[in-house]
């Protein structure tokens, strides 16, 4: 099969790669550029753990087709932390035990940084909406809604 | 069309563990020349806190930091043998093996400090900091790494440990059936206070209000995720998750998590948890292990708040909004209980 060259900025860096039609960007993230921080969970857009930002909106990457991405900035999970400095966020789903097996949260870090991005201060119903698309299977959401209000608060506890 | 409150309790008797052929798990313990402990298991950590649970009972044991104890999980090629995570049997089972395992290890380490300091392994202890001195001199002292360096490449001692721990195997009294398959019992009270919307069979969750009794809560915070998160699992089962929505035809089952239905983060309700501490006899420190038992109350304490709410007695899960209306029709309209 014929493959399609495609450039795109990944995490800041341009890369360029040979993809097959129909590539899905999530296929083209792991098996092409080795970024393992998007997860496959169900293929199909029903548990959000494959959430990427694309030029800063969050997307389902299991159903983007690579292509559509040429040119563009794509930001995974691997790209938010600053240097050895874990991002915020993350900051705050470690102080708040956000996570338990840790598969949903690459996705809801992603659903969260793209809140935070553009509503520095959001309610509780707002996170709530925000990480609407993700399915947690062990936290109850309680810790994690705790953890984004928290670095929305810079750490600060809430009452 | 109304909504009706409706509040239920439920309460439950968790046997940790079970006795079945005895109910084993192990653990080694040795140290590295740097003077940090490795911890080789094969119990799995699924997100409930295995690992950090393990590293804590270690350290505690050898009277290291926790910050020197490594623990390696998860690979029968590497690890001893476990029974497994089920059962709520791993922060007890798995604990107890790995302070046998950190017991032995700590006399190898105290001897081999002994034979550094030229004292008697007897008036040695640690101070928890990763150094070992002498009782009441506290100058007198050498670090856990100095002392792994000298067993490693001088006294030619492998500081190291074996542990397991086995129940002893239950026999079924022919007579009455009677045998005792666990060791210890947590326990665990949960009102869930629901409104019921007797036009579409809805139910939706106010808030939940629950006490676990489970031995001493080694880490406070995991204790604590883990049945924030467990209640949440409950609730799912009682109201929304099903393989078989159409049992015995799982051809129109779901097939994928857009049709298999779970709470999402806008159904939560507060969760208020009290923790009581009753320390286990047997238990590694006094724990039990919140396990299974997180999720439990949940089920029946939702079916007995549906009742109470509309007077409905749903005995099949999950409790769908068709199974609520239909048994509110059959039954004329709601009849709300009298409120408890």
């Amino acid at each position: 099969m014929t493959k399609t060259p495609l450039q795109f900025q990944h995490n800041g860096r341009d890369v360029a790669i040979f993809v097959d039609g129909g590539t899905n960007l999530l296929v083209a993230l792991r098996e092409l550029i080795g970024d393992m921080t998007p997860k496959f969970g169900c293929g199909q857009g029903g548990c959000g753990t494959c959430s990427v930002l694309i030029d800063g909106e969050l997307h389902l990457s299991c159903l983007t087709l690579a292509e559509t991405v040429a040119g563009r900035s794509v930001e995974t999970l691997d790209g938010i932390k600053d240097g050895p400095n874990l991002h915020p966020l993350q900051r705050a789903f470690a102080d708040n035990f956000a996570a338990q097996c840790g598969y949903c949260t690459p996705g809801m870090l992603m659903a969260a940084k793209a809140l935070l991005d553009r509503n520095p201060q959001p309610s509780r119903a707002e996170v709530v909406e925000a990480i609407s698309g993700n399915i947690c299977r062990c936290t109850g959401y309680e810790p994690i809604i705790n953890a984004v209000l928290a670095a929305a608060s810079g750490g600060r506890a809430r009452a | 069309m109304t909504r009706h409150r409706g509040r239920g309790i439920a309460s439950v008797n968790y046997p940790i563990g079970m006795n079945l052929g005895g109910d084993p798990s192990q653990a080694l313990v040795h140290s590295n020349p740097s003077g940090k402990f490795t911890v080789a298991l094969s119990s799995i950590d699924l997100g409930q806190g295995m690992k950090s649970v393990t590293r804590q009972i270690c350290a505690e044991t050898l009277g290291v930091p926790v910050e020197d104890v490594y623990v390696d999980t998860a690979d029968s090629d590497t690890g001893p043998h476990c029974m497994g995570s089920f059962a709520s049997r791993g922060t007890h089972r798995v604990g107890n093996a790995v302070i046998a395992a950190a017991r032995e290890a700590r006399g190898v380490m105290m001897e081999a400090a002994a034979e550094e300091l030229e004292v008697n392994a007897a008036d040695l202890e640690t101070d928890g900091r990763g150094n070992i001195h002498v009782k009441g001199a506290p100058h007198r002292s050498i670090s856990t790494k100095d002392v792994a360096i000298a067993a490693q490449f001088k006294q030619g001692k492998t500081i190291s440990g074996r542990g397991i721990f086995l129940v002893p195997l239950s026999d079924v009294d022919p007579e009455t059936g009677e045998m005792s398959p666990a060791t210890c019992y947590a326990h665990a009270c949960l009102v869930a206070e629901v409104e019921v919307d007797d036009e579409t069979g809805e139910v939706d969750m106010v808030r939940m209000d629950s006490a676990y009794e489970l031995g001493r809560a080694l880490n406070p915070r995991l204790v604590e995720q883990q049945l924030v998160g467990g209640a949440w699992m409950g609730v799912s089962h009682a109201l929304y998750e099903t393989p078989e929505p159409y049992y015995p035809e799982p051809v129109h089952g779901p097939r994928d998590f857009v049709e298999y239905l779970m709470p999402g983060p806008g159904d939560i309700c507060p969760h208020d948890i009290a923790v009581l501490e009753r320390p286990a006899p047997d238990g590694p420190f006094g724990a039990k292990g919140p396990g299974e038992m997180c999720a439990n109350p949940v089920l029946p304490a939702v079916a007995n708040a549906i009742f109470n709410a509309v007077g409905v007695r749903i005995d099949d899960l999950p409790i769908t909004p068709e199974k609520v209306l239909r048994a509110i029709r059959a039954q004329g309209g709601a009849r709300p209980q009298p409120r408890r």
